[in-house]
């Protein structure tokens, strides 16, 4: 159902396809098309996959993780040699720093598996000066992300790595030596046939060596980026988009308007002029009359076209009046309420316009309405975050409103989404219909 | 007649400036914004004044501000104002005896042009039909109940014209109008009135409900 375009009303927020634009660093030898994690790598061709240097690098990954290790040892270290009071305490206080740099390291030794870089989750202090920087640290989620991923490196990670290290070069290794076991119990045959075993046993080695640093890394990124970046960034370059668009739509309305516009107005002026000196009922006459005519016409038209552009009204005066100016307009009665403490930004202006314009366009066609009703609110209003504006439109028609059906609410839908703005239907057979959109108005 | 106009189009001020002469008025003064049409008033003290609503140096209502500063020193100024767009929050509002509120695109209409500034000189009141078609929209209930024709006549009047000029347009008699303005009264339940601009504060305060 979702597959016909246009048919499904809801935005759809796109996932994390390849995206050719997006392409980061490339390894070195690398096209355009080489797979960017390790385990992207592994669902290739099998051999081709072991000609490539990710399994080295999964290896030179793992290999690096063990440094986690080294932290319970130098626990263990200091608990003997100084007591646990000592050991507690130099935990105790290195434990923020070393989970920052901790995280740091992870994010470095990330780019050995994969090639697209994690951005730095932490926020920048407000202030110069350590306290600024501990307090801004100490407040964030990725810091305390941070220490959990520290926590898990130092538990559990560096052994798993070990593990993978051993049962992936250690157990061929020693295999690969059996002939220079001194005190083999095997014969030479057989130490040769077991040597020849490490060497086939090598190779394999690279797939539970890649599939654990591939799933480390995963778990690390997921640890250690920030979970709402890229979708954070989607929306602002969705919003800049808008914004650009915006920005057009008025320049152009503008240039309509200042050139065009008046031009037409001064010429329908000069065509009237010369029809009250020419003799009536004159072939010239008649000839000016009809191009006084056209020109009325053409600027009645030109007025619709900037209307449909950007409405001059909303510019000038805001949303309560042009919803007032979209109202006059509909052929059935409509009452607005649409009361604002602030204009809302021009993108969100237009879009609440435009929606409440479709929505009285449908009324007036489909419904049968013969009362309608537009009202307008900012609710939530947040001095930080904003708050969002909510418009409804209430007829009272025949109902059954179906935004599959092409009467352009998917259109509206779509127009919505780009300023974040969701919009419900609620039009049961037979009527009354409501329809309700929220945009978030920063 | 002397008229002040002040339009910050220069094609547009000098179609209006040539448009007026050519009905016989003098044009004391063409200017192209606020601070220049309050110092044009005060200087040649005309009989009405025509204003573009937007103009420098803020673009927003400034020939609107300064006409009304004007007024309020000089009551009953005569005051055509020329807007862009319908500007219904305050249309309704602003109305009265010398005030006419005209969309730009009439311009083009020469004759009804001159004859709505020469009517707002008189002290009438000339309201833009588009002003009066957007209101109508708005009201339901007794509004419905008047036909087609009624409607129509009510957007004449309301544009100040008088009975003559009614039946002139709908190509009807004059008792005929005299009828429908009855009837329409009657639905309104407005009082009976006899000048122009009486009838069409009338029409507008019942508009605005």
């Amino acid at each position: 159902m979702s597959g016909v375009p246009g048919a499904s009303g809801v935005p759809r927020v796109p996932g994390r396809v390849p995206d050719p634009l997006e392409v980061p660093l490339l390894l070195p030898g690398d096209g355009p098309r080489a797979p960017r994690t390790a385990l992207r790598a592994l669902t290739g061709h099998p051999l081709g996959f072991l000609r490539t240097s990710w399994p080295w690098r999964s290896l030179a990954y793992l290999l690096s993780g063990t440094v986690f290790g080294a932290v319970p040892a130098l626990v263990v270290w200091l608990a003997v040699a100084a007591g646990p009071v000592a050991a507690v305490a130099v935990v105790a206080v290195a434990a923020v720093p070393g989970a920052l740099l901790a995280g740091r390291y992870e994010r470095w030794l990330l780019r050995l598996v994969e090639t697209a870089p994690i951005a730095d989750p932490h926020a920048a202090p407000p202030a110069p000066g350590p306290r600024a920087w501990l307090r801004t640290r100490l407040g964030e989620q990725a810091t305390w992300r941070e220490a959990g991923h520290t926590l898990l490196a130092v538990t559990a990670l560096w052994w798993i790595d070990l593990g993978f290290v051993g049962v992936g070069v250690w157990i061929p290794g020693l295999l690969l030596s059996a002939p220079l076991q001194p005190s083999s119990p095997l014969g030479p045959a057989l130490s040769l046939l077991v040597s020849l075993g490490g060497v086939a046993l090598l190779p394999l080695a690279a797939y539970p060596v890649t599939i654990w640093a591939g799933a480390r890394a995963t778990l690390v990124r997921t640890l250690l980026s920030d979970p709402g970046a890229e979708l954070a960034e989607i929306t602002r370059s969705r919003a800049r988009l808008a914004d650009a668009f915006e920005a057009e739509r008025r320049r152009i309305e503008r240039d309509l308007h200042d050139g065009a516009q008046q031009r037409l107005v001064a010429l329908t002026l000069a065509l009237g002029m010369a029809r009250l000196d020419l003799p009536a009922g004159s072939p010239a006459a008649d000839r000016v009359a009809e191009a006084h005519e056209h020109a009325l016409l053409a600027l009645a038209e030109l007025r619709e076209l900037i209307r449909g552009i950007h409405p001059r009204v909303l510019t000038d005066l805001g949303l309560p009046d042009a919803v007032l100016d979209l109202a006059g307009r509909s052929p059935v009665p409509v009452e607005t309420d649409v009361v604002l403490p602030r204009r809302p930004p021009p993108a969100v202006e237009i879009t609440a316009y435009f929606t409440v314009g479709e929505a009285l366009t449908n009324v007036a066609r489909h419904s049968g309405a013969s009362h309608c009703l537009v009202r307008g609110r900012l609710v939530s209003e947040d001095p930080r975050s904003g708050g969002i504006l909510v418009l409804e439109v209430h007829d009272d028609g025949d109902g059954g409103a179906d935004p599959a059906a092409g009467t352009g609410l998917a259109g509206l839908a779509d127009r919505l989404a780009v300023v974040g703005g969701v919009m419900s239907l609620s039009s049961p057979a037979g009527g009354p219909t409501l329809l309700r959109v929220e945009i978030p108005c920063p | 007649m002397r008229v002040v106009l002040a339009e910050d189009s220069v094609l547009l001020r000098e179609g209006l400036a040539g448009l007026l002469e050519r009905f016989g008025h003098t044009v004391a003064a063409a200017v192209g914004d606020a601070p220049a049409l309050t110092a044009a008033v005060a200087e040649h003290e005309p009989d009405i004044v025509v204003t573009d609503v937007r103009m420098p140096p803020g673009f927003t209502d400034e020939g609107l501000r300064a006409a009304f500063a004007l007024r309020a020193v000089r009551p009953g100024l005569p005051v055509l104002i020329l807007s862009q767009y319908v500007q219904q929050a305050y249309v309704a509002e602003i109305m009265g005896p010398g005030i006419g509120y005209l969309l730009k695109d009439r311009i083009g209409h020469v004759r009804e042009f001159a004859d709505a500034v020469e009517r707002v000189a008189a002290g009438g009141t000339v309201v833009d039909p588009e002003v009066v078609r957007q209101l109508l929209a708005h009201r339901r209930d007794p509004l419905r109940r008047l036909t087609p024709r009624e409607r129509e006549v009510l957007a004449l009047v309301a544009e100040g014209r008088s009975n003559a000029a009614v039946a002139r347009s709908l190509v009807v008699t004059e008792a005929a109008v005299a009828k429908h303005i009855a009837n329409i009264f009657a639905k309104l339940d407005l009082p009976l009135a006899g000048d122009d601009h009486r009838r069409v504060l009338a029409v507008l305060a019942y508009l605005r409900g």
